[in-house]
């Protein structure tokens, strides 16, 4: 009897808990449970369950991708990009160095900003992610699949890739635009010569092609700075719309130098109509360098050098841009789902001015110009403003939908996100930020089909909001409901960087399409060792290749002998695993290089030139298995002329110590 | 006892029902079922594995019917072998796994089709699995096989067995190749 009394207690605690798990179940999918008191429980997402979004949140100097769980801001992933990561080669293996080529050579770092998902009918599809490289001009396409960047073109004749890289509709194109006006062609040229030699470019990029991103076509456009850009939706599908700011032309002091104009424009850019003058022949073809990356089957990078890109002047092609006068400064411009209503953020403006894409096309019909700046006709403030959003906080910067009929605006100055009706333009909500908001995200919230329920703060200044880490403090991330007519602040968490915008969508858009191995019968890497059978060692010339395999908890070979202080010596390490979640890792002694992380079925190359004489060890460096510790390996350096020959105790060795002894 | 006992049963049936019930995410199973087993055979006594399971493995492999050697097959199981089983296994002698000539011979097909298709809940759950981790310290990695290309070396492993027993009849003072790479220990059957 003694026993059964706490057999009972077991069961009261079994049904409270299955009671606990339904209602948790349920309160994951409804707004409005009986736990909505409970602020915490809305953002937990328990042991072994799985976050209802991916976020990918762009990384800012840091040059990487962050991708978190929502609604648990718990970090998933770090997707190295425009940067080096020694933590798992990435720009150091020879398999990635060339993602990193330019025509300034290798570039081992960038400034990332803007992610942007890859669209199907103007809904995110889960195919890839796009990103731009600010300082060096660049767009980089990560895969959903593998979470790895996988091609980076460059932007010939721009500068400062800020307004980047906004997508149309169906992924046709990704656009870049230079918030650096510079000279057009790059000279020598004093920077006094500013207005009479500097250019903006606005191009559009291929994006819907893998292995095949190129530029299509790059409008010549007057020496403003270009800041951000948003393409048409449904009926203004075919158009993009690209902020601007310095159209006073300064080029020293800007704070104070180019915030002179009352008004600075929206350019509104119908690439269609530029499409078909680029069809027609016109423009003419530059010829200047620019460099396309791209990893091939083979998962080893290529860069290519291309030639030239096609160039449109205003005056080469009519009706294919014009530019909209708004206040002041504006920094986002953000069309709404319907794609009537384009939203700017005038960051020095008292309103949010909003124009209407039907009063545009009318306005064009019309000829509602109030004149024309460098040949682009500047249409009337008032035939296509539909309305202003007023006291909208101070400083609004960007904005985002919710597909209910709401817009969310960040003011950066007033710190707070404010939430207004579309047609309206009336303020409905407001909440404080925790500090200086910068950009904003709600989920799908700059398509065709926003998926709503949270928007995300991605602020700048973060204080006192967690533990002090000394002068840098990580940049703060918020979690707001917005299901509910107040938004709700629901969860601070830290970020990588410094994410800039940011991008969301369900997780099993994603989910399910994730590889887990990559299938080491189709490995077609040059130098892969698909099978032990032919782990071996190769001298050609001074660069001894070793043909190593890595599997459960062992190298082949293990250790190598021969090879000569003067050599390069070049571990071609493939990865035997044929299982999910099981990379290798390779690391040897005093290499001035990064360590290797190779992934199931992979092969990944780490060059070493050894300088002093001695035995060297290796290991994994990834925990793999109960043996973990016992997988490790030697390689002898001899100096250099030395009589040693070169082998290893790879099965693979008799066959070609013939070709690769030593001398 | 047997009443709560029946009862904390049924509640934890519940307890695995409730994320299913239509409101919950689809979780992804963690492990292959192997339920069919365990549905249609009786427990081994003392052990949380059915009968079924001790002798045909634990795994998605019910009943294979063997016919006679089929080269062709045998000889796509001999290429796989070399590049997804011979980093750790030899045929006659012990290296990072068991010795694997007589395989066949001390296990049933099904077995060895599901050690090769589903090692991790084999070396968990499956007693003989279970001693040869004791014996060999490293656990079986799973190599993503598909059914086909597991019974391919199944039969490269028939094949090889078959060759072995002609062999020891035949030449009973044949010089096995000798691993100059690393000692052999003490053979165990896999």
């Amino acid at each position: 009897m003694a026993r059964t009394i706490p057999r009972s207690f077991v069961l009261g605690l079994a049904a409270g808990a299955a009671v606990a798990a339904f209602a948790y179940a349920c309160r994951t999918t409804g707004s409005q449970g009986a736990l909505d008191a409970d602020v915490a429980s809305r953002v937990y997402v328990a042991p072994g369950e799985h976050d209802e979004f991916y976020a990918f949140l762009s990384g800012g100097f840091n040059g990487q991708v962050s991708v978190y769980g929502l609604p648990s801001g718990r970090l998933l992933k770090i997707v190295p990009v425009f940067s080096q990561n020694p933590e798992n080669g990435w720009g150091y293996s020879e398999e990635t160095k060339p993602m990193l080529e330019t025509t300034f050579g290798f570039v081992p770092w960038d400034d990332a900003h803007h992610p942007q998902l890859s669209q199907t009918d103007g809904v995110p599809d889960g195919r890839w992610l796009f990103i731009n490289a600010n300082n060096t001009p660049r767009v980089a396409r990560i895969s959903l699949a593998t979470f790895e960047t996988e091609e980076i073109v460059e932007i010939p004749q721009s500068a400062g890739n800020h307004a980047s890289p906004f997508i149309t509709e169906n992924s046709e194109y990704v656009v870049a635009a230079t918030r650096f006006s510079v000279p057009v062609p790059q000279r020598d040229v004093s920077i006094a010569d500013y207005k009479a030699a500097f250019k903006g470019t606005l191009t559009f990029i291929r994006a819907n092609e893998p292995g095949e991103m190129d530029i299509a076509f790059q409008l010549l456009v007057p020496g403003y700075d270009y800041d951000l850009a948003s393409a048409g939706k449904g009926p203004s599908h075919g158009w993009a719309f690209f902020t601007s700011y310095n159209t006073e032309q300064a080029n020293t002091l800007l704070e104070i130098n180019a915030s002179q104009n009352d008004k600075d424009f929206i350019a509104a850019v119908n690439w269609k109509r530029a499409e078909e003058c680029v069809a027609q022949g016109r423009g003419r073809q530059v010829a200047v360098p620019y460099v396309h990356n791209y990893l091939g089957e083979d998962r080893v990078a290529r860069s290519e050098r291309k030639a030239g890109v096609r160039v449109l002047e205003p005056a080469d092609c009519d009706g294919m841009i014009y530019f909209l006068p708004t206040p002041k400064s504006p920094h986002g411009v953000d069309v709404d789902p319907s794609g009537e209503y384009i939203v700017a953020g005038g960051k020095l403006a008292t309103v949010i001015p909003v124009h209407s894409f039907s009063k545009l096309l009318a306005a064009i019909e019309a000829k509602a110009f109030e004149g024309e700046a460098d040949g682009i006709p500047v249409l009337r403030y008032d035939a296509v403003i539909a309305g202003e959003v007023q006291n909208p906080g101070l400083g609004p910067l960007h904005t985002q939908f919710d597909g209910n009929g709401y817009a969310y605006t960040s003011a950066f100055i007033s710190s707070e996100i404010v939430k207004w009706k579309l047609g309206t333009w009336e303020v409905v909500d407001r909440i404080p930020t925790y500090y200086s908001i910068g950009h904003l995200m709600i989920p799908g919230g700059d398509t065709r089909e926003p998926w709503g329920r949270y928007v995300i703060a991605l602020n700048k200044i973060t204080k006192d909001r967690y533990l002090p880490t000394g002068p840098e403090l990580v940049h703060a991330a918020q979690l707001i409901d917005i299901d509910g007519e107040r938004m709700e602040l629901l969860l601070d968490f830290p970020t990588m960087g410094e994410p800039h915008y940011a991008q969301a969508l369900p997780a099993e858009l994603v989910a399910a399409r994730s590889v887990r191995v990559f299938d080491i019968q189709r490995n077609t890497h040059p130098h892969a060792t698909r099978s032990e059978a032919d782990a071996r060692v190769e001298r050609r010339g001074n660069t001894v290749h070793v043909y190593m395999t890595a599997i459960r908890s062992h190298f082949t070979p293990d250790n190598i002998e021969g090879i000569r202080v003067g050599d390069t010596v070049q571990f071609h390490v493939t990865n035997l695993e044929q299982d999910w979640d099981v990379p290798h890792g390779f690391a040897a002694m005093g290499v001035q290089n990064a360590e290797l992380l190779i992934m199931p079925g992979e092969t990944r190359t780490l060059t070493w030139v050894p300088k002093q004489p001695g035995v060297y060890p290796f290991y994994c460096t990834d925990f793999c298995s109960a043996l973990h510790q016992e997988m490790q390996g030697y390689v002898r350096v001899a100096p250099a002329g030395a009589d040693v020959v070169l082998t290893s105790n790879g099965p693979g060795q008799g066959r070609v110590l013939a070709a690769g002894g030593g001398r | 006892m047997t009443v709560i006992r029946a009862l904390l049963d049924l509640f934890i049936v519940l307890l695995m029902l409730a994320p299913l019930a239509g409101c919950g995410p689809a979780g992804e199973s963690a492990e292959p079922a192997a339920a069919g087993n365990a549905a249609t055979a009786a427990a081994a006594p003392g052990l949380d594995i059915t009968e079924d399971e001790l002798k045909y493995g634990i795994g998605p492999i019910r009943r294979v019917e063997l016919g006679p050697l089929d080269d062709e097959l045998a000889e796509q199981g001999e290429r796989l072998f070399e590049m997804k089983c011979m980093a750790c296994h030899r045929l006659d002698e012990r290296y990072v796994g068991p010795a694997l000539r007589g395989v066949t011979e001390r296990r049933t097909p099904e077995y060895v089709m599901n050690m090769m298709l589903n090692p991790g809940e084999m070396v968990r759950r499956h007693p003989a699995a279970r001693a040869l981790l004791l014996a060999h310290y490293t656990e079986m990695p799973a190599q993503n096989l598909t059914e086909a290309e597991a019974r391919a070396l199944l039969e490269y492993l028939r094949e090889q067995t078959a060759e072995g027993r002609e062999e020891r009849e035949h030449d009973r003072g044949h010089d096995r190749e000798h691993d100059r790479r690393r000692e052999g220990g003490a053979s165990t059957n896999p």
